[in-house]
């Protein structure tokens, strides 16, 4: 459950916290599209130190390596497969070259930097902020509530899936036993509870914002509005710019591969 | 007989939820643990059946020590019934959330049907036996779950806030049960902060709070302790309230049960007339 602690927000406050969710959500999306544009080690390990001096002026740097120790699993997954694959369906009989050895660590990368971004957003927006920037952004409310209540509720249902487990391992379950296909059959005990469990927690929400009449008024105001400040106009142009130098890179900038670099 | 010594545990989280519990349960002892939400009562209960692992100390099943072996391995030995019910069935029939445990501790298919059927007939829930467990109601969901637990017989029976959410008669009927098991020479723990429930069924009492364990001893000698009771942020049951109430008239402090009440009020106002 340790990459679900990635979304779980702690009520602090620091520069990063306070930034306007919408220009700090545009910064990821630049990321996230970065990593996308680039598909070689070098510009891939660059991104990756991008957002650590965000991590660190938000002093959440607890939360965010727990995240990443959480997407490790998937890592490895990501790089096996890449490897695995593409060896057996281009090198095969050869040993594997290091360039493949190469591409798979950057897919790996590629992978983790996505998922760094996006942990440094949430460790540092609070759904309630997130809520507001997109009701702000003329998003349905509907929409908006059903997001932020969405990512509220992942760390309660992270909780339970625990609980769960821990009833069922009380019963004897053993999770880690058998061959594949049992291991995955192991989870219906864990899943089925959990599921259910959801339906039912979404009715009774569902009952409970009636009653305080939901959708009664057809205009919500807002107590909190959202205002750019200096620090956010400068992490927009920051971000603009990246996305600028990125694109101008990848259409005109012949990239090296670690390789090359390394017999340079 | 399961040995607590010097447990500390502090979660992933960095909570410091057991702060050095030392503790001895006896086999065929009655166990209720008791203080206010966030005390460690069920973090202490999760080191007994190997669902947690202790940060520091150990705790020691029998002679085995909780770190070295399998929750599985442990679970035969201690059943733990959780305080949700809904968080352990998923069976398409009661018949089968009971026999769950059983096929994961591999008994034979003979010996699964009789337990199940001794299991259901125990909690009088066996003209369930081929309902949806999800179609019952909060009572009876309950009553599966421990079945469901107590089906595989084990030596010790956790139970995690137990009353919570039931009636008066269920409360009832689960207290005569605990008792009944109790005399069948099983060790039995509660969790709870049900002091009423508690003073029913007069237990050896463990308090706890902040992670460690505040006093223990017998409930008539732990729950009347009004400087005790309030640092756990409990109150005394409502006989003991009215009795300490009216210590003026010479009513002993030390009565949580309400039958001894009636004997001892019905001395005195004989002795009165």
């Amino acid at each position: 459950m340790s990459m679900f602690e990635g979304f779980r927000f702690r009520r602090v406050s620091s520069v990063i916290h306070r930034l306007d969710p919408r220009v700090k959500f545009f910064f990821v999306c630049v990321l996230f599209v970065t990593a996308i544009l680039f598909s070689k080690l070098p510009p891939l390990i660059l991104l990756f130190f991008v957002p650590l001096p965000f991590v660190l002026a938000a002093g959440v740097q607890r939360e965010w390596i727990r995240s990443m120790r959480g997407a490790l699993f998937f890592a490895v997954i990501i790089f096996l497969f890449n490897f695995v694959f593409t060896y057996f369906s281009t090198q095969y009989p050869q040993l594997p070259s290091a360039s493949l050895l190469e591409r798979s660590l950057a897919m790996t990368l590629r992978f983790l930097v996505l998922v760094e971004s996006f942990s440094v957003f949430f460790l540092t927006t609070s759904p309630d902020h997130l809520g507001l920037a997109l009701e702000q952004s003329h998003v349905p409310y509907e929409f908006c509530f059903a997001f932020t209540t969405a990512v509220r509720f992942v760390p309660v249902l992270a909780d339970e899936a625990q609980t769960i487990m821990d009833a069922q391992k009380a019963r004897g379950l053993e999770l880690e036993r058998g061959n594949f296909l049992k291991r995955v059959r192991n989870y219906i005990p864990i899943l089925i509870p959990l599921i259910v469990g959801a339906i039912r927690r979404s009715l009774e929400l569902a009952e409970a914002m009636e009653s305080r009449a939901w959708g009664a008024s057809e205009k919500r105001t807002n107590l909190y509005v959202l205002k750019l400040k200096n620090a956010d106009y400068l992490l927009a142009f920051g971000s603009v710019l990246m996305l600028i130098f990125a694109v101008y890179v990848w259409r005109y900038v012949p990239v090296p591969t670690l390789i090359t670099l390394l017999r340079l | 007989m399961i040995e607590v010594k010097d447990l500390c545990f502090t979660y992933p989280t960095g909570v410091e939820a057991l702060k050095g519990i030392t503790l001895t349960i006896d086999d065929g002892e009655f166990l209720a643990i008791m203080g206010q939400n966030g005390a460690g009562k069920t973090t202490l209960v999760k080191h007994f059946n190997g669902l947690l692992k202790p940060t520091k100390g150990e705790v020691v099943v029998d002679g085995v020590t909780t770190g070295e072996v399998s929750v599985a391995q442990l679970a035969r030995k201690v059943g733990f019934v959780f305080q949700n019910p809904d968080h352990q069935l998923f069976c398409e029939t009661v018949e089968e959330e009971v026999a769950f445990a059983l096929r994961n501790f591999g008994f034979e298919e003979n010996a699964i049907k009789k337990r199940v059927d001794w299991a259901l007939n125990l909690l009088d829930i066996t003209q369930y036996r081929q309902t949806s467990p999800f179609m019952l109601s909060g009572g009876e969901r309950k009553r599966v779950a421990l079945a469901s637990v107590l089906a595989w017989d084990p030596q010790v029976v956790i139970l995690d806030e137990p009353t919570i959410g039931q009636d008066h008669q269920q409360k009832e009927k689960l207290r005569q049960f605990i008792v009944q098991l109790n005399a069948q020479k099983k060790t039995v723990i509660v969790v709870t902060h049900d002091v009423e429930f508690v003073a029913e069924c007069n237990p050896r009492v463990v308090l706890m709070t902040e992670g460690k364990i505040l006093a223990e001893g017998p409930a008539e000698e732990i729950l009347t302790n009004q400087k005790l009771v309030a640092q756990a942020s409990i109150v005394p049951p409502q006989i003991t309230q009215i009795f300490l109430g009216l210590s003026d008239f010479g009513l002993p402090t030390n009565v949580i049960d309400v039958h001894e009440a009636r004997r001892i009020l019905l001395d005195i106002l004989e002795g009165a007339s």
